[in-house]
């Protein structure tokens, strides 16, 4: 936008920091989950549910006698986990998919468009509910499924964008010059619609994190007893009137962790568009 | 107007209301393929853990003409939905039909309700933001319609459970109430838990359709004559609704999707739950009747919104009519 004044291009808005910081603190739990949670599945069951700053459980106990502080923090691996894997597994359909249905058209175009037609007529967390439901438990089948379902708006996503690209001169004059097309197709308009494809992969990170952690929450993603934010909050909903942190510490967590991640892509977002069009 | 009832614009109509049809057959085939999808014989889950002899077995499938092939069984099934014979319920016995509709007051009540204070709350506040544009209150409104976007809504019906139910005792923790205004207290959290994260979608995109429209020459040049302000945003708030009803239209399966979780978090008995409950018991019939009742009301809803921008703008009334 031109609108928008030199000073404030600079700039890194606070909010963008702040989510970049809580996603640091996420991820580093995610990767030294050994480290920074060790005991976060030991249970004591005859300890059972205790309310915060009960002996060293700063947020209390579950129904196991596990410790909240710890279960969450060990909880961020498959909050960040199988997101990202969705987020990226689909995209990587939708971008060979999306570029090859938008520059090439015919039969491959009308088959992905129908396709995408027809999962988007369901809402995506209620189809993933019931096809992980039916397929079978497990994280990584929760994770297979999501990407299934996520796939559809990425291709579209991915074809709009290249639609847009092939008319334009800097293709037309690839094309007299007879470079083939697949090189047209991925050296020359990829480049140019990576903007769109990196935004749109945080967005995806944040709605994959959602959907994955509400499949927990009805007992279709991880196993029983492992460690996940969704999972706890199932559990912590029997326990509200106990120790309510049992519930209150993982939604938190998932609602701050979703919502950086958000800020955080709407920040970029609005950030590579406003390079693209300068450019 | 008066062209609304003549001429092309039946045809229109016509051929978007037959391409729905040819996408509720192509979904209900993916839906009844779903009995396939899943691992296990059905005959067997239908019995149980009880120890089965190969006739009763077959004699399950027999009944359940489970023996027959693949597209025979289909057409079976199609033909007996049509008439809104979903056949039974392998957890309750029951016909699914009256088990659904009896438990479709709640949902349509809690949804219906959610849809409401969303829509109410959502556009007024988007529209506020875009007048309003890179002032704090801005900033604050936009900055809250990201959290609600991101939060879930059984994570947010959870805190506003322990606030408001447990902590401060002003709603009812579970149930479902008796009579008009017990029901609608009882179901105020999880309408509330679920119009959260739909009214920031609204917000958001009432704000980007608003902004879009008064970026327009149109409204330099009202703005430059003098009109007054106020009919310059009538204006622009005619030309904004098109995105905005679009995205009304998606907000019914988005609805879909989270009353499931809602109706769980809230103990509420609908659909939502019963299709949780099926969906663990692996009660194959209802998941595909739900499933399909939902694509229906998903596919009617954009029917709807395309039908509607016919008389919302003019000039969509003139592309379809002239082609």
């Amino acid at each position: 936008m031109s609108r928008t004044s030199n000073a404030g291009r600079r700039r890194i808005p606070v909010v963008a920091i702040l989510s970049a910081a809580l996603l640091a603190f996420v991820a580093i739990c995610a990767i030294a989950q050994e480290i920074i949670a060790p005991n976060a599945l030991e249970q004591d069951i005859y300890l059972g549910v205790v309310g915060g700053g009960v002996e060293g459980h700063l947020f209390g106990t579950d129904q196991l006698g596990r410790d909240i502080l710890q279960l969450s923090l060990a909880g961020a691996r498959s909050a960040l986990l199988g997101p990202l894997v969705v987020a990226a597994g689909s995209m990587l359909i939708g971008f060979f998919l999306g570029t090859y249905a938008g520059y090439r058209g015919g039969v491959v175009d009308m088959l992905a468009g129908r396709y995408a037609d027809l999962l988007l007529a369901l809402p995506a967390v209620l189809l993933a509910i019931v096809v992980a439901g039916l397929v079978g438990r497990g994280y990584w089948v929760t994770v297979a499924v999501l990407i299934v379902l996520f796939s559809p708006s990425d291709v579209r996503l991915v074809r709009g964008a290249v639609i847009e690209q092939a008319p334009r001169p800097y293709i037309e004059s690839a094309r007299v010059l007879g470079i083939r097309p697949s090189r047209i197709m991925f050296r020359h308009i990829a480049p140019n619609i990576v903007p769109i494809v990196v935004a749109n992969l945080l967005l995806n990170v944040a709605f994959a994190l959602v959907a994955l952690s509400s499949l927990s929450y009805l007992g279709l993603g991880v196993p029983p007893g492992a460690p996940d934010w969704g999972r706890q909050l199932a559990d912590g909903r029997q326990l509200l009137g106990d120790n309510p942190l049992a519930a209150v510490v993982p939604g938190v967590l998932i609602i701050l962790t979703a919502t950086a991640v958000n800020l955080l892509g709407d920040w970029l977002s609005d950030l590579l568009d406003r390079r693209v069009v300068a450019r | 107007m008066k062209r609304l009832v003549t001429g092309p614009v039946p045809a229109f109509v016509l051929r978007r209301a037959g391409a729905t049809v040819l996408l509720l057959l192509a979904l209900s085939l993916l839906v009844f393929a779903l009995l396939y999808l899943a691992p296990g014989d059905v005959a067997r889950n239908l019995l149980g853990t009880r120890n089965v002899t190969p006739e009763a077995l077959a004699e399950i499938r027999a009944r359940h003409h489970l023996d027959e092939p693949f597209l025979q069984q289909y057409w079976r099934w199609l033909t007996h939905a049509v008439t809104g014979d979903f056949g039974t319920s392998i957890r309750t016995g029951r016909p699914i039909g009256p088990l659904m509709l009896e438990k479709t007051g709640i949902t349509a009540a809690t949804a219906g309700l959610a849809f409401l204070l969303s829509v109410l709350a959502g556009i007024p506040a988007g529209v506020l933001t875009a007048v309003r544009r890179g002032r704090w209150l801005d900033r604050v409104l936009v900055t809250a319609s990201v959290i609600g976007v991101s939060a879930p809504g059984f994570a947010v019906g959870l805190l506003l459970l322990y606030v408001f139910a447990l902590g401060l005792g002003w709603f009812p923790i579970y149930g479902t109430g008796e009579g008009f205004f017990d029901a609608l207290w009882h179901l105020a959290l999880p309408a509330v838990a679920l119009a959260l994260g739909l009214g920031a979608f609204v917000v958001k995109l009432t704000r980007a359709a608003v902004i879009r429209e008064l970026d327009q020459d149109y409204v330099t040049f009202a703005r430059g004559r003098g009109l007054p302000e106020a009919a310059t945003l009538r204006i622009v708030l005619r030309n904004a609704a098109i995105p905005i009803v679009t995205s009304l239209g998606l907000m019914v399966a988005y609805l879909f999707g989270g009353t499931v979780l809602i109706e769980v978090t809230f103990a509420l008995p609908g659909l939502g739950s019963l299709m949780e409950e099926s969906v663990l018991f692996k009660d194959i019939p209802v998941v595909q009747a739900l499933t399909l009742a939902v694509a229906l009301v998903v596919s009617v809803a954009a029917f709807l919104v395309d039908l509607s921008y016919l008389i919302i703008d003019p000039r969509v009334r003139a592309r379809t009519v002239r082609r």
